[in-house]
């Protein structure tokens, strides 16, 4: 009897090999079972790639769902709270679903890859839900979460990093567009999304293709400051973005157990994506409420003196004796921007754009702690937002 | 066919039938759809081979709410006296409950055991009828000044029995009913018609929890006194129908219901499957809550937590109806040729039922069945031609999944095992059978328009009772689309032929809604 090693542990991204090839930290963590890289060499480098060259970060993790069948747009327009219908085949739109109170269930990104097929991408998984939300509906949803993985390439350089690879007509991508190339003999899909708030594109491709994917990215960007990075340098990206995070920035409703612990898309600054003209999709009775009677939460992003992150601080509303109104939830020195920046969360009616609000940082010097009340100012950009982002063409280097 | 309507009722079940009464009593223009040719739903007399009708499904009437009779002034004359019961022994040695709850067959202990069980049971389910005939009260955020009032007054009244009682009551409730007969009874007999009765229609055994909890229902209201309708049930639908119409409704019938039109979350009529369009802002569903949300409305206009929680409701008969067309009564031993206006049972002790109830589970028919039998012919000179007979029985346990899946040959191979089972009690009645029908669960959603063919539109469950019927939150009648009622017996407080469902969803309509 031969005795044959199965797999344990972690699942290892297609590009793993490739990943273990150059890295120098050995930092990894659990991504919904699969293994991502903390950083590989110096998560401050590779912060500085995704600005000032390219980054390419592993995606491969992320959840992957297909939607087809005749009611497809059906099942995604009554999923999230956005107007699916203006999506046409070839473009992305950024979402967010919610349940029936309204309560945020994740975001993510729907691709509409065909005329009436569907790719919904998320951080978290939710078969379950999407399952639930398919009773009653003519549609097929499959779970390919493992049978395409990705790349995501970030950054001021990786337009060229694309062009010098040769996918013949990429000037052309619009921002949220998507076009599909060949690959040696596969077919590759490139979407010009992503996590960053930059120039950036996401790659897809069938895991058999990985390695040959990798090399041929890389070898191309050579001479464009192409690096791998981790989420280290990706956290700090989508910070700066202003981008939101499921378990960072708010809870996915199904996982709160506490009332009032979940958030509504009103309450994490989403309105714009919520349609109430629609007439059905989940949590349009709540949302409708909610507009109406006001939101209890808000999302704030926070300009703050000194260079102290504020990582899980108090916001206070004044600076002398006051009760506390709210807390940060993602922090950061922005070394671009040169801003201490933050997203928090406040009690309405705090908040508004242009308030000052007190945040109480404690900091660390030689095991003792000290902290100051920083002045805070909420700010309605995003704190990186260049042109670049959306030229198309894309300038190249 | 079209027009519009203050309100429309789909579907002319007693409850459908009583909601309509009273709304169009109250000066609303009501128009009633009915797929079936007949009025009535579940409690209809039809013809089941020539000459023979019998009551399709419910084939006593026990449950009827007093109420209702007084507010459609119901005029008397429906019913016969009341029915005694007669639980078969094989040796002849039967046991009689008599309507007067007097029981004979047993020892002298069982009988003022029994008399002490019906006291209590009757006590606490005058209890509960209380709020049967109530709508239930809300508890979540939301609660109105009469929702607490309702929720204080039900805690009250529970106190109100008494330190002992009150005790007994919330020990009772979600028990099984075979723990509490086999605490009382001597006599197998008796426990095996408790255990009936305590099961009937559900999907349950004597010892699965809250069967005394589906005991007390079925004594609600009337105590559970048995009366048969003289031209079967349709004797009592018509007699809804009538004061429906005298109140102004319309009803259509052989009209099937396809589709509930929504508009911009409110509906705004209905589309039949002939396709014609009838217009109204107010649609009250007789139908079940499965299909009236999943079918009739369906789930692209209904929110997802929603549409999986109703698509979660149980809802599997595994109750069969057979009817058997006979030349003439079948001896029974021990049994007078005067005492067959009685109602007779076959599930001669409690593990019997449960036994029979065991092969349901994993999707087969029971090898022993439990019966409830009538021969309404007996007293109703309507339902058969002179000198010949019609056996009505509810027969338990009949899967609405058989595993093996229900075609011809698995009926027949069913309807052998029943005649069979009849047979060890009336040896001759194979040769008096001139003709039958067989009504599996699968026959009775397909011909009642019922999602798995269970009578009551839902499991009567702890869980699918007050206020989680049919699902919590969407339990006061009003459905998550605006203008959208239910008023069946998936709702509070549940099935049999007794109309609270409909008297209540009629009440909640007429203070929520705008009508005349």
């Amino acid at each position: 009897m031969t005795v044959t090693e199965v797999e344990q542990g972690r699942i290892r991204s297609p590009f793993y090999p490739r990943q273990a090839r150059i890295d120098r930290l050995n930092l990894w963590h659990d991504w919904k079972g699969y293994l991502s890289a903390d950083g590989f060499y110096d998560t401050a480098l590779e912060y500085f790639a995704v600005r000032n060259s390219t980054g390419v970060f592993d995606i491969s993790p992320m959840s992957k769902y297909r939607i087809s069948g005749p009611d497809s747009l059906a099942f995604v327009d009554r999923l999230v709270t956005r107007d699916m219908r203006k999506l046409a085949p070839g473009r992305v739109a950024y979402a967010v679903w919610c349940d029936d109170e309204g309560q945020v269930i994740d975001d993510g990104t729907i691709f509409h890859l065909q005329e009436g097929v569907y790719r919904i991408c998320s951080q978290e998984r939710h078969m379950s839900w999407f399952k639930a939300a398919a009773l009653g509906m003519a549609v097929t949803i499959v779970d390919e979460t493992a049978e395409v993985c990705g790349l995501a390439v970030q950054g001021p350089t990786s337009f060229s990093v694309l062009d010098a690879m040769e996918l013949d007509g990429i000037e052309n991508l619009r921002p949220f567009g998507l076009t599909t190339f060949d690959f040696q003999g596969a077919e590759l899909m490139v979407s010009r999304t992503g996590f960053t708030g930059d120039l950036g594109y996401e790659m897809w491709i069938t895991p058999g293709k990985a390695f040959d994917l990798w090399d041929a990215l890389f070898e191309a960007g050579k001479l464009f400051g192409i690096r791998a990075i981790g989420t280290h340098a990706l956290d700090q990206s989508r910070i700066e973005a202003g981008f939101i995070q499921a378990y960072i920035d708010f809870l996915p409703a199904c996982v709160t157990v506490r009332p009032g612990r979940s958030r509504s898309p009103l309450e994490l600054g989403l309105e714009w994506l919520v349609d109430l003209k629609k007439p059905n999709f989940n949590g349009r009775h709540a949302l409708a409420e909610e507009k109406l009677t006001g939101s209890t939460w808000r999302l704030v992003k926070l300009d703050i003196e000194g260079n102290k992150p504020a990582h899980h601080s108090y916001i206070y509303p004044r600076k002398g004796k006051s009760e506390a109104c709210g807390f940060i939830t993602s922090a950061a020195w922005s070394p671009v921007c040169k801003q201490n920046i933050a997203l928090g969360t406040v009690r309405t009616p705090r908040g508004n754009v242009g308030d000052t609000l007190y945040v109480e940082i404690y900091y660390q010097r030689e095991m003792h702690w000290s902290k100051v009340i920083a002045e805070a100012t909420v700010v309605a950009k995003p704190f990186w937002d260049p042109p670049r982002r959306r030229a198309t063409p894309p300038e190249r280097f | 066919m079209a027009g519009k309507y203050d309100a429309i009722v789909i579907g002319a079940g007693h409850n459908g039938l009583v909601c309509a009464a009273l709304l169009a009593k109250a000066g609303n223009e009501t128009l009633v759809l009915e797929a079936n040719e007949r009025v009535g739903g579940a409690a209809v007399t039809r013809s089941f081979t020539e000459g023979y009708s019998v009551s399709a499904i419910a084939h006593l009437l026990y449950q009827l709410q007093p109420q209702i009779e007084d507010d459609l002034e119901l005029k008397g004359g429906l019913t016969t006296e009341k029915l005694g019961t007669v639980a078969l022994s094989r040796d002849g040695n039967h046991v009689r409950i008599g309507s007067d709850d007097d029981v004979s067959g047993v020892s002298v202990e069982d009988k003022a055991s029994y008399r002490h069980f019906r006291k209590r049971m009757t006590r606490f389910a005058d209890l509960l009828n209380t709020y049967l005939n109530k709508t239930a009260p809300r508890l979540a955020s939301g609660a109105s000044k009469s929702d607490k009032l309702t929720l204080a007054r039900l805690g009250f009244d529970v106190r109100r029995l008494g330190r002992r009682e009150m005790r007994e009551f919330l020990r009772l409730i979600g028990m099984n009913i075979r723990d509490e007969v086999f605490e009382h009874f001597e006599s197998a007999l008796l426990r095996g018609a408790i255990s009936l009765d305590a099961t009937l229609g559900t999907r349950l055994g004597p010892r699965s929890p809250n069967t005394i909890l589906t005991y007390l229902y079925r004594l609600a209201g009337t105590h559970a006194s048995l009366r048969l309708p003289t031209g079967g049930m349709s004797a009592v639908s018509e007699a809804l129908a009538h004061s429906a119409r005298e109140n102004g409704a319309i009803i259509h019938t052989g009209v099937k219901v396809s589709r509930i039109i929504v508009e911009n979350g409110h509906v705004a009529g209905v589309e039949t499957e002939s396709g014609d369009i009838f217009s109204s802002s107010l649609v009250v569903s007789n139908a079940d809550p499965k299909s009236t949300m999943m079918k009739l409305v369906g789930s692209k206009n209904l929110e997802t937590g929603f549409t999986r929680r109703v698509h979660q409701i149980r809802m599997c008969g595994s109750a069969a109806k057979l009817h058997l067309a006979l030349d003439g009564l079948p001896s029974i031993a021990g049994v007078e040729g005067s005492e067959f206006g009685a109602r007779f049972l076959i599930a001669p002790d409690d593990a019997y039922v449960e036994r029979a109830f065991n092969y349901v589970k994993y999707g087969e028919t029971s090898v022993k069945p439990v019966f409830e039998i009538t021969f309404p012919s007996f007293r109703d000179s309507t339902l058969a031609p002179a000198g010949k007979h019609v056996m009505s029985a509810i027969i338990q346990y009949v899967p609405y999944e058989l595993r093996s899946g229900w075609s011809v040959d698995t009926r027949e191979a069913f309807r052998k095992v029943a005649v069979e089972t009849l047979s060890d009690y009336m040896p001759e009645v194979e040769q008096r059978i001139t003709g039958w029908e067989l009504l599996t669960p699968a026959d009775i959603e397909e011909q009642f328009h019922i999602t798995g063919g269970h009578w009551h539109h839902g499991e009567l469950a702890l869980d699918q009772f007050l206020f989680t019927r049919p699902i919590g939150g969407a339990h006061q009648y009003a459905m998550p689309v605006g203008g959208l009622y239910l008023c069946g017996a998936g709702t509070h407080p549940g099935g049999g032929v007794s109309g609270a469902a409909g008297r209540n969803a009629a009440r909640v309509i007429l203070t929520r809604e705008n009508t005349v």
